[in-house]
Order: C-alpha cells, then sequence, then structure tokens
C-alpha cells in the first residue's frame, strides 16, 4: 500500500470528489495560485480553474457566507480557512446561518458544504494562533465536526463529509500534514461519526481525537514496554460521537484516560467522562483523568510551551495513575 | 360594530399594564392607530392604539389603574351605537378581579405567579424500611464501582478484603487477588460457590422488612457484622463410650471426639437450614445442601477446607476426610475448590487445651461453632457428685440473619445428637 | 465601471398601465392589513417572540419583487413580512407560521424572524444584522458558477452597512461581478439609533463606491421610483452579471418592534407624521384616483376583499395545530449523502 502524507492524502480526496462531482469547489485564502498556504490544495487550479478553486481576500466572515449561500441552493463548496484560529471571525456563519439552516426552514434548506482547515498549535506560534476548537464547534446542534489524525482517516473521512448533505467542520492539523501512514489506491469512504479502535489492549483505555491520536500512540508504546496494554480509541468524530465505542472499551479496561488538545473546561474531555460516568459507572475502578493543555494562552517560549501541551509523558502519567502504579 | 379596547401586551413579557394616561376624552373621534393611552408596562410607557375607526364612547379604566393583558379598558363605537352590553360585560369582568383573557393569559405566564410553592417532603430522619440498603458489604473501606460489581458478581464479601488503592480503595487488583488467593487471607476471603451447583441445593429468602430493620440496626450497633455468642455444655459420657466400643473393634474403626462432633453437626446443620445459611445483603440465602467448613490452623495462618455434603456422608468418611484436609492444608496443597463453598464453619481450639472461646463468622455465612476441649468435670447428677467428660461450645451467630432463639434451638438438636451419639448412625 | 445615479421622486410618475396598478396596490394593501391584524394577534398573546412590523415601508417590497422571475432570488432580514407577502408566499402559511403552528411555512421552528418559501427561492428571514448579506453573495456566485442569469435580491437595513459582513460580502460582490442587487432599506433608524447617529455619511449609496459597484439612491414611498431603480439594477444584474447597491429612503411608521412605542424616545413624532403624510399606499392610492383608475368603491371593495383574506389567514393559523413534540427533532440534520 502506498505511504503518502496527510497533506497529499486531503489533496487526494479533494481531486478526486472535485472530479466526481462538478457542484465541489474550493474557496479560501491563498488556495489556487500560491497552491495553499499548506499545500492541500497543490495542483487543482491547474485542473480544475479559477472558478472551482477560488481565492478570496482575506474575509473569513464573508467567504463562509458566500460558502453556505452557495449551498443553499445546491453546490457543494469547500471552504478553507488558513487556520481554524482565523475561522472565529466566521462562526456567525457557522453558528447562525449553516447550523441553523435546515432547523429553522422547516427542513426546507440544507447546507451541504465543509469548513476545513488546521486546527490547535504547531510550533511557536503563541497565543493567537495555537487554538484548537473542536469543544466549541461540538457544542452545536446542526453541523458535524470531524477531527482525522492519520492520512487514511484524513482520505476517507474528507470524501465522506464532502459528500455529506450536512455541514461539516473538518480539523486537521499543521503538524499531521507532514505524518505518513498508509492510503490505499483504491477508493474508500469512512462513515462520519464511528470511531476506530487505533491500538488494542486490557489495562486502560485513552479516549483522543485528531491530533493527539499520534501522542497516545507513543504513550501506548512506551506503556507496552512495561507491559501495560493501551485501548486507543481515535473517536475520529467528536460530534457526533460515538459513545459506544466508548462504552465497549471502557467496560472491558475499566480504567479510562481522555487526551486531549484544547483546554479543560467544558472541553471534549468533559462530555467523555460525561458519557462513561453515566453509562460505564460499574465498570470503573479509577476516576477517569483528562490530559489536555494548560489553561492559559499558549506561551511563545519553547519551555513554556512544552510545559503547556498534552504530551507523551502526562499522558503516561495518567494512564499509571488510573491503574494505581505510582 | 363597536371595537373593543384591550389591555394590550405590549412588551414580550408584559403580563399588566397601568393606564398612566388617558390621551381621548369619551365622545372624542378616533381612527385606527390613534394613541389612545399611555400605558406603564413592566418596561417602559407605551402607547395604547385605537384597532379601529369611531368614537371613543367608554372609558372602563381609570387612570392610575393596573389591569391584566386582555381586560377590557375601552370601547369605540359609532356615535348611536348601543353599547350597554360590551359595557356592562367588561364591568363585570373587571370587577371579578380582573381575570386575564384566557389566550392572553396563556401565552404570557407560562408559569403563573400563583401557583403554590412545592413543598419538598422532609427528609426522613430515621431510617425508612424502603430506604436503600447499604452495599452488601456494609464496609467502610472505599471501593472502585468495577471491585463492588466484580465482588457481587463473585459472592466475595468487600469486607474482608484490604484496599490497595488511595485511602485503602479496594479496587480491582485487590478483588482479584483475592479471588485468585482463595482463602490464604484467612477466612474472610471465601468464595461460597460450591464446587457444582444442583437446583433445590438452596432457597433465597427474600428479606422481610423487619428482618431489613434487624440487619440495619444491629449493624450500625455493632459492625459490618453484628455477632452475638451462645455457649453450651454437652455431655460426652456417651460419645466417649462410643469411642471405646468403636475402638475395640479394631483400629480400623477409631473415631475421635472430633469427628463425631462434625458429623454430629453437620447431621443437625441438615434439620436447620436457617443456620446453615448465606448472607447476601439484599436477601438470605439458606442452603439444602452441607458443606462443613473446617478451620485448620497452618504455618501461614488459618485456612477452611470443606467436607462437602457433610450431612450425607458417613462418619468414617468424614473422618477420612477431615484428616486428609487438615494434611493437605498444613502442607499447603489445597487445590481453591477445596478451600470454598463452605455453608457453615467449624473451628476446634481443643487439641490446644482451649476450654471455651468465640470464633469469628467467616461470611457470607451466618454462623460458626467454637469448639473447646473435651475434659473432665464435676457435675452434680441426681445430686451426687459425679466426673463427667464435658465439653464447652460457642456459636457465634450473625444477628442480621439468626435471631438468639433460632440459634438457640439448632443447639438443642446438636446437643440431642452429641450426647445419643446412636442417634448418628440412625 | 460603476456609475452614481440619484433618484429622488416626489410625485409618482406612473406608467401607463392601470391594472398593474392595481395589482401594485394589491399587493401593498395585503402587507398593511395582514401587519395590522398582526399587530392585534400579538397584543392578545397569539403571536409571541420578536414581531417587527413593515408598515410605511411596502412600495420597497412591491416595487422591487413586482420585478422578479420565478427563479429568481430573495432574501432579507428578520422584517421579512412585507417581502414574504410580496414575493407570493400566502397570508396563510406566514400567519400560521407567527401562530407558532405546524401549518406555518417552517412549520413553526422559525416565527417571523423566519419566513422561508424554497419554491419561491425566498430565501429567509435572518436575524442576525448582516449575517445574511455574505449568503446573499454566495447565491450570486452560485449563478455565475453555474452560468445561470437568475438574479439575488437582498434587502437589508440602513443599520446593516455598519457591519464587517456587508463589508466583506460587498466587495466580493464588486470584485467577482455577481448579479446581486443589495437593497438598503434606508428607514433612518437602527432600532433606536439614526443614521446620522450611527454611520460616517450619510448618503448611504456612496459606500459602493468602495466596492467599485454601481449604486444609485431613491424614494422608497413611490412604488413607481422603486420599480425604476430596481429595473435598471434587476437589468443589470441580469444582462451583465454586475451588482448593484441601491438605498431606499423609507420610513417605518412602527416601532423597532412590538416592545417599542411607535414614536418612542429617539424620533420626534413630527417627523413621523410628516413621513405618514408620504404613505405609500395613499401616495398610489391618490395617484389612480386622479387617473380615474379606481373610484371610492373600488378602493373599498379591495380593501374588503383584501381584509376578508386576513381574517381567512387569521382562521386558519387559529385553528392549525400546534406541533407535534417529535418535531423537537427533527430537520436537525439530514440522513442523506450524496
Amino acid at each position: 500500500m502506498p505511504i503518502i502524507t496527510y497533506r497529499d492524502a486531503l489533496n487526494q480526496a479533494l481531486r478526486e470528489e472535485m472530479q466526481r462531482d462538478d457542484r465541489v469547489f474550493i474557496m479560501g485564502e491563498e488556495v489556487a495560485v500560491y497552491q495553499g498556504a499548506y499545500k492541500v490544495s497543490k495542483g487543482l487550479l491547474q485542473e480544475f480553474g479559477e472558478m472551482r478553486v477560488v481565492d478570496t481576500p482575506i474575509t473569513e466572515l464573508g467567504f463562509a457566507g458566500v460558502g453556505v449561500g452557495a449551498a443553499m441552493v445546491g453546490l457543494r463548496p469547500v471552504i478553507e480557512f488558513m487556520t481554524w484560529n482565523f475561522a472565529v471571525l466566521a462562526l456567525d456563519q457557522v453558528l447562525n446561518a449553516a447550523a441553523k439552516m435546515l432547523y429553522m426552514t422547516g427542513g426546507q434548506y440544507n447546507v451541504p458544504m465543509v469548513f476545513r482547515g488546521p486546527n490547535g498549535a504547531a510550533l511557536q506560534l503563541s497565543a493567537q494562533h495555537s487554538q484548537a476548537f473542536e469543544s466549541w464547534l461540538a457544542h452545536i446542534p446542526g453541523i458535524k465536526v470531524v477531527t482525522p489524525g492519520t492520512p487514511y482517516d484524513a482520505k476517507g473521512l474528507l470524501k465522506s463529509a464532502i459528500r455529506d448533505d450536512n455541514p461539516i467542520c473538518f480539523l486537521e492539523g499543521e503538524m499531521l500534514y507532514n505524518n505518513k501512514g498508509e492510503v490505499p489506491e483504491e477508493e474508500y469512504l469512512i462513515p462520519i461519526g464511528v470511531a476506530d479502535l487505533k491500538r488494542e489492549g486490557d489495562h486502560a483505555t485513552i479516549v483522543t481525537n485528531g491530533k493527539m491520536v499520534l501522542v497516545a500512540m507513543k504513550a501506548a508504546d512506551e506503556l507496552a514496554k512495561e507491559g501495560i496494554n493501551i485501548d486507543v480509541v481515535d473517536l475520529r468524530t467528536v460530534r457526533p460521537m460515538d459513545v459506544e465505542a466508548i462504552k465497549a472499551s471502557v467496560m472491558k479496561t475499566n480504567r479510562c484516560v481522555v487526551l486531549e488538545e484544547g483546554w479543560e473546561l467544558c472541553g471534549i474531555g468533559a462530555q467523555v467522562v460525561d458519557y462513561v460516568q453515566r453509562d460505564c459507572f460499574d465498570y470503573l475502578d479509577a476516576p477517569v483523568i483528562r490530559v489536555h493543555q494548560a489553561d492559559v494562552p499558549m506561551p511563545y517560549a519553547k519551555n513554556l510551551e512544552r510545559h503547556a501541551k498534552p504530551d507523551v509523558p502526562k499522558t503516561i502519567a495518567a494512564v499509571k495513575k488510573v491503574m494505581y502504579i505510582d | 360594530m363597536a371595537t373593543k379596547i384591550f389591555m394590550e401586551a405590549l412588551s414580550p413579557t408584559m403580563e399588566e399594564g397601568r393606564l398612566v394616561k388617558w390621551l381621548k376624552n369619551e365622545g372624542d373621534a378616533v381612527k385606527s392607530g390613534d394613541p389612545l393611552a399611555e400605558v406603564e408596562t413592566d418596561k417602559a410607557i407605551m402607547e395604547l392604539v385605537a384597532r379601529g375607526d369611531g368614537i371613543l364612547r367608554k372609558r372602563l379604566v381609570n387612570e392610575g389603574d393596573a389591569k391584566p393583558v386582555g381586560t377590557l379598558v375601552g370601547v369605540i363605537g359609532t356615535a348611536d351605537e348601543n353599547i350597554d352590553e360590551l359595557v356592562g360585560g367588561a364591568a363585570a369582568a373587571a370587577t371579578a378581579s380582573a381575570a386575564p383573557a384566557p389566550a392572553a393569559a396563556s401565552a404570557k405566564s407560562p408559569e403563573p405567579a400563583t401557583e403554590p410553592p412545592t413543598e419538598k417532603p422532609a427528609v426522613p430522619q430515621s431510617p425508612s424500611p424502603s430506604a436503600p440498603q447499604p452495599p452488601a458489604s456494609g464496609s467502610a473501606a472505599r471501593s472502585s464501582p468495577v471491585a463492588r460489581k466484580m465482588a457481587a458478581d463473585n459472592g466475595l464479601n468487600l469486607s474482608g478484603v484490604s484496599g490497595s488503592g488511595p485511602a485503602g480503595r479496594i479496587i480491582k487488583r485487590d478483588i482479584e487477588a483475592a479471588m485468585a488467593a482463595g482463602q490464604k487471607s484467612g477466612p474472610q476471603t471465601t468464595d461460597h460457590r460450591p464446587p457444582s451447583t444442583r437446583e433445590g441445593d438452596y432457597q433465597d429468602l427474600p428479606l422481610t422488612q423487619i428482618r431489613k430493620t434487624i440487619a440495619k440496626r444491629l449493624s450500625e450497633s455493632i459492625g459490618p457484622i453484628p455477632t452475638f455468642y451462645l455457649t453450651a455444655e454437652f455431655d460426652l459420657e456417651n460419645a466417649a463410650q462410643l469411642r471405646m466400643a468403636m475402638a475395640d473393634l479394631g483400629p480400623e474403626f477409631k473415631v475421635s471426639f472430633n469427628d463425631i462432633i462434625l458429623k454430629a453437626v453437620a447431621t443437625a446443620l441438615s434439620q436447620h437450614p436457617e443456620v446453615n445459611a448465606h448472607w447476601l445483603g439484599d436477601k438470605i440465602r439458606q442452603h439444602n445442601r452441607v458443606h462443613l467448613g473446617m478451620a485448620v490452623a497452618t504455618d501461614d495462618g488459618l485456612i477452611v477446607p470443606v467436607i462437602f455434603d457433610a450431612d450425607t456422608k458417613r462418619m468414617s468418611q468424614i473422618s477420612a476426610e477431615a484428616k486428609e484436609l487438615a494434611g493437605l492444608a498444613r502442607s499447603r496443597k489445597l487445590k481453591s475448590e477445596q478451600y470454598t463453598g463452605s455453608t457453615f464453619s467449624v473451628s476446634n481450639l481443643g487439641m490446644f487445651g482451649i476450654e471455651q472461646f468465640t470464633a469469628i463468622i467467616n461470611p457470607p455465612e451466618t454462623a460458626i461453632l467454637a469448639i473447646g476441649a473435651v475434659e473432665d468435670k464435676v457435675v452434680i447428677e441426681k445430686g451426687e457428685q459425679v466426673v463427667r467428660k464435658r465439653l464447652r461450645v460457642t456459636m457465634s451467630c450473625d444477628h442480621r440473619a439468626i435471631d438468639g432463639a433460632v440459634g438457640a434451638k439448632f443447639l438443642v438438636t446438636l446437643r440431642r445428637l452429641i450426647e445419643n451419639p446412636l442417634m448418628l448412625v440412625y | 465601471m460603476a456609475k452614481q445615479k440619484k433618484v429622488d421622486g416626489k410625485q409618482p410618475a406612473g406608467s401607463g398601465d392601470a391594472e398593474l396598478h392595481k395589482s401594485l396596490l394589491h399587493s401593498m394593501l395585503l402587507q398593511r392589513r395582514f401587519e395590522e391584524r398582526v399587530a392585534e394577534a400579538y397584543a392578545l398573546g397569539k403571536i409571541g417572540g420578536f414581531c417587527h412590523l413593515y408598515i410605511g415601508q411596502e412600495a420597497v417590497s412591491t416595487g422591487s419583487l413586482s420585478l422578479l422571475r420565478p427563479d429568481d432570488y430573495v432574501i432579507t432580514t428578520y422584517r421579512d413580512h412585507g417581502q414574504a407577502l410580496a414575493r407570493g408566499m400566502t397570508p396563510r402559511s406566514i400567519m400560521a407560521e407567527l401562530f407558532g403552528r405546524v401549518d406555518g411555512c417552517v412549520h413553526g421552528k422559525g416565527g417571523s424572524m423566519h419566513l422561508f418559501d424554497r419554491n419561491l427561492n425566498f430565501m429567509g428571514g435572518h436575524g442576525i444584522v448582516g449575517g445574511h448579506v455574505p449568503i446573499a453573495t454566495g447565491v450570486g456566485f452560485a449563478i455565475k458558477y453555474r452560468g445561470g442569469d437568475q438574479v439575488m435580491i437582498c434587502f437589508m437595513g440602513e443599520s446593516v452597512v455598519n457591519t464587517g459582513a456587508f463589508h466583506e460580502a460587498l466587495n466580493m460582490a464588486g470584485l467577482w461581478k455577481l448579479p446581486v442587487v443589495y437593497v438598503i432599506e434606508n428607514n433612518r433608524y437602527g432600532m433606536g439609533t439614526s443614521l446620522e447617529r450611527a454611520s460616517a455619511i450619510h448618503d448611504i449609496y456612496e459606500r459602493g463606491a468602495a466596492y467599485n459597484m454601481n449604486r444609485a439612491q431613491c424614494d422608497g414611498q413611490d412604488v413607481f421610483a422603486v420599480r425604476e431603480a430596481m429595473a435598471e439594477a434587476i437589468e443589470r444584474a441580469r444582462t451583465e452579471q454586475r451588482p448593484t447597491l441601491l438605498e431606499v429612503r423609507t420610513y417605518r411608521f412602527m416601532g423597532h418592534s412590538m416592545s417599542d412605542a411607535v414614536s418612542g424616545t429617539y424620533r420626534p413624532k413630527a417627523e413621523l407624521e410628516e413621513w405618514q403624510k408620504r404613505d405609500p399606499i395613499v401616495l398610489l392610492r391618490t395617484f389612480m384616483h386622479e387617473r380615474g383608475e379606481i373610484d371610492d368603491a373600488g378602493v373599498q371593495a379591495m380593501d374588503d376583499e383584501v381584509k376578508a383574506v386576513v381574517q381567512d389567514s387569521w382562521d386558519f393559523a387559529d385553528a392549525s395545530p400546534e406541533p407535534p413534540l417529535e418535531a423537537l427533532y427533527e430537520d436537525v440534520l439530514v440522513e442523506s449523502t450524496t
């Protein structure tokens, strides 16, 4: 099976879906002539032309709304945010337009579109460029929130997202774009809303998503050297959330750690913990522990940034804590 | 056609309005949309406007008065129109403490302020019979949910398990260790499952309210297992004669006092399932088969191997099994199925010359019999001092399951058997 | 190139088509009578929530939408009853929606601010000031993407022009040359704040210059003036695929919403009375009178007919059931994929 980068997996998904359906177009800052701020849209302008690969001014709220309008009348926009940090400016269109349209029109207008771009921290980009938004978005009924952590998942989920008749928020990761993984040549789709058991073990569960999948896998590798076997549940989609996958794993292992990129309060992990306490109460051997970003804006200095981020050692420590190993 | 002027909801949340000032006099011509009055809402002073053309015929509310939304406050009509009926009805409505019009009331005040406050039932001060019972363990030690579940699934009593988690929390690994070690850590970790069970081996009795109350109150009084003790002294002269007679028949027929007592206890238990029972927290399980545990001291500590179906076994079988089990126990060769599943236990310290002692109940069993030494004692018989062989036994009973009289009746049966050992072969 | 045109009709210029004039009068009168009853229903508690009346501005909706083709698109703000009726939505479906009933145009999910009818390409009914303007630009983009010749008409109040969304949306429409007519209904007040207290420039159409966009200003009380200005803008969009920014000067005769007094603290009563002299319905009716196109009996008959239609919508809404509770969880997401 070919081994390609996460970036190329997304590029393949976009190209294949644009070839398949001429209603699909991509719009955003630097997606066309510049070939994408992170080169995800590389080569698409040359293949599909400027009506379908559209550079916009720096105007997130505006072009997000353009996507909503175009989707309402039957096109299938892929709106690229250079980062989700900038998408905050467009949140009105996500929250008040895309997510509400089907409901407040009594089912008349659906909004088949994808908002996508890198999410969360990269390296030393400091406070305004290092934020993970999945918990913000997951709060909103009327959209789906997808957070692939591997090239295989990125391609299969983006293709499903583009074909979905609902608005999808698709959260990638700058630090993931260069990651490589196996991606089959033949076409495949990954259903939205289904978690993936990335690794099997019976001592403890790590529930995670997006960029943190890699952290969880590394932590599991380290723990395996000590004879501790971890179930890594990659949610892949945080809304809807695959509660059954969480339950199945926690009921097996009796111990759970939630690893997430964002802040603690009202984060993704808070929701996972709620499902666990509600559905797996009699199966818990220890309180669920969360690993997350420190409750501060992201600092610039290397050492401080490292200290703020969730990482492998913090994850290992949390697993040992739920296993009562000191 | 006259037009009624109602107190209107001039803000989304307004429930009543105070008519501050009339802007038109009776007899003034008004057009639809003309302001008629100023009304103070919950938010601001607003204008109440005409909804029809004509003459303001009647003003039904005085300036300064507050009226609920929907109240008729005036009438617009033509100059010669008879509006008596409208005005009369309104006056009645206004005096009837002005109940709001149903439509307005239902739409604007989903939670009427007049609804009586719902009183919370007082928290009962005394234990309610229907209140949830504490966990079967009755243990003060904390335990993780899955540890409790595993213990319940396996009939393990948490009170005997020591926790290795924070603040002594009993966690999954403690349960796994307890299950693997069985009774190595002492009688309190016994798994009550018999090696094989058949239908009719036991019957589960749901707890009656009085039983629950007794269990709860006595536990509070004395700890997890409210134990009381019954001591009796048996005459063993007949048993001694039986032993001698058997010994005379040859060494292969030799029996010990212990064998006779074990046989007697097993036989008595078969007649008293009420003490051959397990306390399971939400019920009492009375066993119809007698699996008799016998405490054996080893270098590692106490262990309780089981003579299964002891009531159906002949004394020679019991004797042989007891010897074998004690030997296996001392050489640490007992298999777990040989020390799990007892329904009642005995502990014998007679060989140490202990005259009388109390034994600790082996949960979930509900009683244990402590057997002292057989000793020659002077007793009064028919007015004369005679020397007899005597035995003191003390039965520890779990009061949650067994009342004093129940235990005593068992001891009556046991006395009858031990003092008349021929009955054991009947 | 962008051009600037000011339209300032003091008196209706009209056309020679008496039947057209009657239909325009009918359209405006229907909006007026409908909303008068809406105010009554609101006061009686049959309608709840936010409810913004359009009374006084009817020439804008009727003048604009009387020029459209069925496949053109319309989008507007929360003050949407007038445009919905002028676009052809039935009084029944609107009144039932206002009453929160299952036969409402969006089955009781939207209320006053969110009227939609996909069959008429009537795209709402939006509640966030400025939020719908980029959506209109997106529809314009889709028309161009497909190579169609439809037009998107986007209504908004003058307070919208100070939002970032307006600027972003018009910049892209000007940049990409999209077939959208942005109609500013300048009724002088964004809620209680006058244009002069909110905008650095007071001739709003001038803002079109920033987007290289054709722009004009017209009298919003004169339905013919609106039609003239709109006809030019629509033609430009349809044939040249170029956007227009049209400022229509009008006035609302009611408060901002049902919880705002008619004149309130922020505008002088004399100003309201001055504008009421130029009631768009009275202006058109007088014009038709003078031309002999309609007499008193004809006006009365039309009024009676319109009132009966509105009464019918009230009765229909009153009889319509509340939405079933299971509808609560319907239409959050669609199940389908393509």
